[in-house]
């Protein structure tokens, strides 16, 4: 890019087909020159992450489409079966129940996510001084290992003594049974995972504090109270950032497995499980690993992908209409 | 026009390299299926070469004691333990990929999968080479690592259960040991009521934990059925003692205001400290397995503790065994050096010297010897000898141990084992959380099971075909 930019003459109308004269054609060639040489160290450049991307991304995934059409234990030679596991997955009960599960927990956690995230940055913005001491207080939690996350969420939810409770107890609230009662423990999780909002409060603290303070300032002139400032300047303003929290936490939401896998499948209860907590990506593991079959359980991953992409795909079409970016016209 | 043609065939040419790749490594991780056994198996023959042991790391003088047995047994060969617990994928990937260890270590439970999938071979040449004695090994831990009448793994310690129950609140409530011990599931009932305190919907005593989901087994041979055939193909879990029995273990649940409240409160328990159930008087009686003997021993040596077997319906002691296991991966270079390991390990000269030195140790911590479960009979027998008394009630509890592991049952090895226990466990699950009556439950679970066991044992027939 550079070089092209330096090259003598870059832009200048010139003469082509076959009345085109020598200093022209010596220039065209130059350029063309400097283009691939552009092109090869940009290719150079990128060659860590592509050849990254090609070992460890591209070429699992097509082996994954591979097996997904294959009946494979992990030690026997991969049988091809076709399009019989993903005819499996359709009958599969199993299937729709860790889907409904992951869809009410995307559904619940990603609003909820979002909204407590916005709140906490509205108020670090106002905090002042006290800002980097807060800021730094709610991103702790987000390095706590999530495997740590679910053993606390036994200990903190737990039904007859948990920290959650006893508080709830405080103001009369007899609380439910978190780790038990298949109908608390999806609310449950949803809200232990609102404990790792931090890396979101810095994102959207960031889109808060680069929001034009001249905005404001016409806003007031204009009249405009609190309300309308949020939703005709803060919100605008900081979409683009919201937009990217929530397509990432709706894709998080989509693969939640690990907080879910160690408190009800894992080291929390070896033996004891709750189907209310059997996430897809749960059951795409135990598919994986426990029981060995790997061609449906890399077929469940490409069900898993197209809802990815159909989902990102419905979010990027909303968002044209609701994402405001500064350099657009 | 040109470059539309050139993109094509780039197209196919990329199309037909993936489709070559993909070829490729089907073929190449395809080791599996049984490698072939040639191995000379000779306890006399002069042994060389590498030994890599995974899924076994001995930390404890009864681990450390026997390697050094098993390792002046193996001359020349260099031992080397691959460090951590098995870990199932990576061990089948080792095998797929020709550089299995020459050992493996695993809980006898997994043996038929691994054996269907023709991970791990069969050791009858190896039995029979290094002179193994198979009649010493409890007859329930060898049907555990025999599948289709062929043993592929030689067993080693035993797991049991054992009634156990807090003495003070029995007698406050006027119950004996006999009364939660399960030969009268009536009188078990009744005493768990007696046993159990709650104030306001919270419970501040268990009466009785009948531990569910894991001891659904346990409880269903208690009342003299299987959730298996012996044979290991067709699932009995919609059998009328399952049903029966999980609709009594989950009842002693209800009776106390349901599982949820009693799993809460056991999850809020401190287990293995000072502060347990059984020393806070906060439980009345439980089964649960020996070396939690041990343990209470250990931290709280005052709990007014009492023991006795789990006993069936008709009043005869019984355990359902659990353990591990000693089996040879396919394509293994040095089987020979394998074998002798497993061997000896497993023998009753090295079984002796980890008691010995468990012996040892517990002398100098001033703490009694309360025995080794070793799976060997023979072993079993001499180290039983040896036990010291710890003084009531855990001598009780060490000859409650004892007399469990002469009663043993368990379940046969299966293709479909991870499958048919998570089936199980769903039900049992599904039960507990509200979700579905144990009839239900069970026969969901028995054809989900069965279903596992038929394509697990069509493609162990397919393989053995070929």
């Amino acid at each position: 890019m550079t070089s092209t930019a330096l090259t003598p003459g870059l832009g200048s109308p010139e003469p082509t087909g076959p009345h085109r004269s020598a200093p022209a054609e010596e220039r065209r060639r130059s350029q063309q020159k400097a283009r691939r040489r552009n092109v090869r160290s940009a290719l150079l450049f990128l060659s860590p992450w592509l050849l990254g991307f090609v070992v460890f991304t591209a070429w699992p995934m097509i082996y994954s489409a591979y097996l997904s059409l294959t009946d494979y234990d992990v030690i026997n030679d991969p049988e091809f079966v076709g399009l019989e596991n993903y005819a499996e997955m359709a009958s599969d009960p199993k299937i729709l129940l860790a889907l409904g599960n992951t869809a009410f927990f995307t559904l619940v956690q990603v609003p909820l996510y979002v909204i407590v995230s916005l709140a906490l940055a509205l108020l670090l913005d106002r905090a002042g001084r006290a800002a980097g001491f807060f800021r730094t207080v709610f991103f702790l939690p987000k390095m706590t290992p999530p495997v740590a996350v679910g053993v606390l969420f036994l200990l903190l939810f737990n039904g007859q003594n948990g920290l959650v409770n006893t508080v709830l107890g405080w103001f009369g609230i007899a609380g439910p049974a978190w780790t038990t009662d298949p109908a608390w423990v999806k609310p449950g999780l949803i809200f232990m995972s609102l404990w790792t909002v931090g890396s979101s409060v810095i994102i959207l603290l960031a889109a808060l504090r680069n929001v034009p303070e001249t905005l404001y300032e016409s806003a007031k002139l204009d009249g405009a109270g609190f309300w309308r400032t949020s939703t005709s300047v803060t919100l605008p303003m900081i979409s683009p950032a919201l937009f990217f929290i929530i397509i990432v936490n709706t894709i998080a939401g989509l693969q939640t497995f690990d907080e879910a896998y160690t408190a009800f499948f894992g080291s929390g209860n070896t033996t004891y499980s709750n189907d209310a907590a059997l996430f897809y990506v749960i059951y795409l593991f135990q598919q994986a690993f426990e029981f060995l079959h790997m061609g449906y359980a890399s077929a469940m991953a490409w069900g898993l992908f197209l809802v990815i992409m159909i989902v990102t795909a419905i979010q990027l079409i909303v968002s044209r209409r609701l994402v405001y970016y500064e350099g657009e016209k | 026009m040109t470059r539309t043609r050139t993109g094509a065939r780039a197209a196919v040419a990329g199309a037909a390299a993936i489709a070559l790749m993909l070829t490729g490594c089907a073929v190449g991780t395809g080791g599996g299926g049984g490698g072939g056994d040639d191995a000379d198996y000779d306890s006399d023959a002069e042994l060389s070469g590498e030994l890599s042991v995974m899924g076994f790391s001995g930390v404890d003088e009864v681990a450390t004691s026997r390697i050094e047995y098993a390792e002046s047994e193996l001359g020349d060969v260099e031992v080397e333990l691959i460090e951590g617990d098995l870990d199932i994928q990576q061990f089948l990937s080792a095998v797929a990929s020709g550089q299995p260890p020459e050992l493996l270590y695993a809980d006898r439970d997994q043996i038929g999968s691994l054996a269907a999938r023709g991970a791990i071979i069969p050791l009858e040449r190896c039995i029979d080479g290094e002179g193994i004695d198979m009649d010493q090994f409890r007859e329930s831990a060898v049907g555990q690592v025999t599948l289709d009448g062929e043993v592929y793994g030689i067993p080693e310690f035993n797991q049991v259960q054992v009634t156990m129950a807090n003495a003070d609140l029995l007698a406050a409530a006027g119950v004996t040991i006999e009364a939660v011990n399960g030969s009268d599931r009536e009188a078990m009932t009744a005493a768990n009521r007696a046993l159990m305190k709650s104030a306001g919907g919270t419970l501040s005593v268990i009466g009785v934990d009948s531990k569910l989901p894991e001891f659904l087994p346990l409880w269903t041979a208690a009342a003299g059925g299987s959730l298996i055939s012996d044979d290991g193909r067709t699932a009995m879990l919609d059998s009328q003692e399952a049903i029966d029995s999980l609709t009594w273990a989950v009842g002693i649940y209800e009776d106390q205001g349901g599982f949820s409240a009693v799993k809460a409160f056991r999850d809020s328990a401190d287990f293995f400290g000072e502060g347990n159930q059984f020393a806070t008087n906060t439980l009345g009686a439980m089964p649960m397995e020996q070396w939690y003997i041990n343990v209470l021993n250990e931290v709280s040596p005052d709990a007014p503790m009492a023991f006795d077997t789990v006993r069936t319906t008709e009043g005869e002691p019984i355990a359902f065994a659990g353990g591990s296991a000693w089996a040879i991966p396919s394509g293994t270079e040095n089987a020979a050096a394998a074998c002798r390991w497993a061997r000896a390990m497993t023998s009753v000269d090295a079984w002796r010297a980890a008691a010995d030195a468990r012996l040892a140790v517990r002398e100098e911590e001033g703490k009694p010897f309360t025995g080794i479960l070793t799976g060997n009979t023979v072993a079993d027998d001499e180290i039983r000898g040896m036990v010291t008394s710890g003084g009531e009630p855990w001598d009780s509890g060490i000859e409650a141990m004892y007399e469990a592991n002469d009663n043993t049952v368990s379940m046969p090895a299966n293709p479909a084992d991870a499958e048919f226990e998570q089936a199980m466990q769903d039900a049992v699950n599904s039960v507990l959380n509200g979700e579905a009556t144990p009839e239900e439950a069970l026969a969901k679970a028995q054809e989900t099971a069965q279903s596992a066991l038929d394509e697990g044992w069509a493609k162990l027939e397919e393989r053995d075909g070929e």
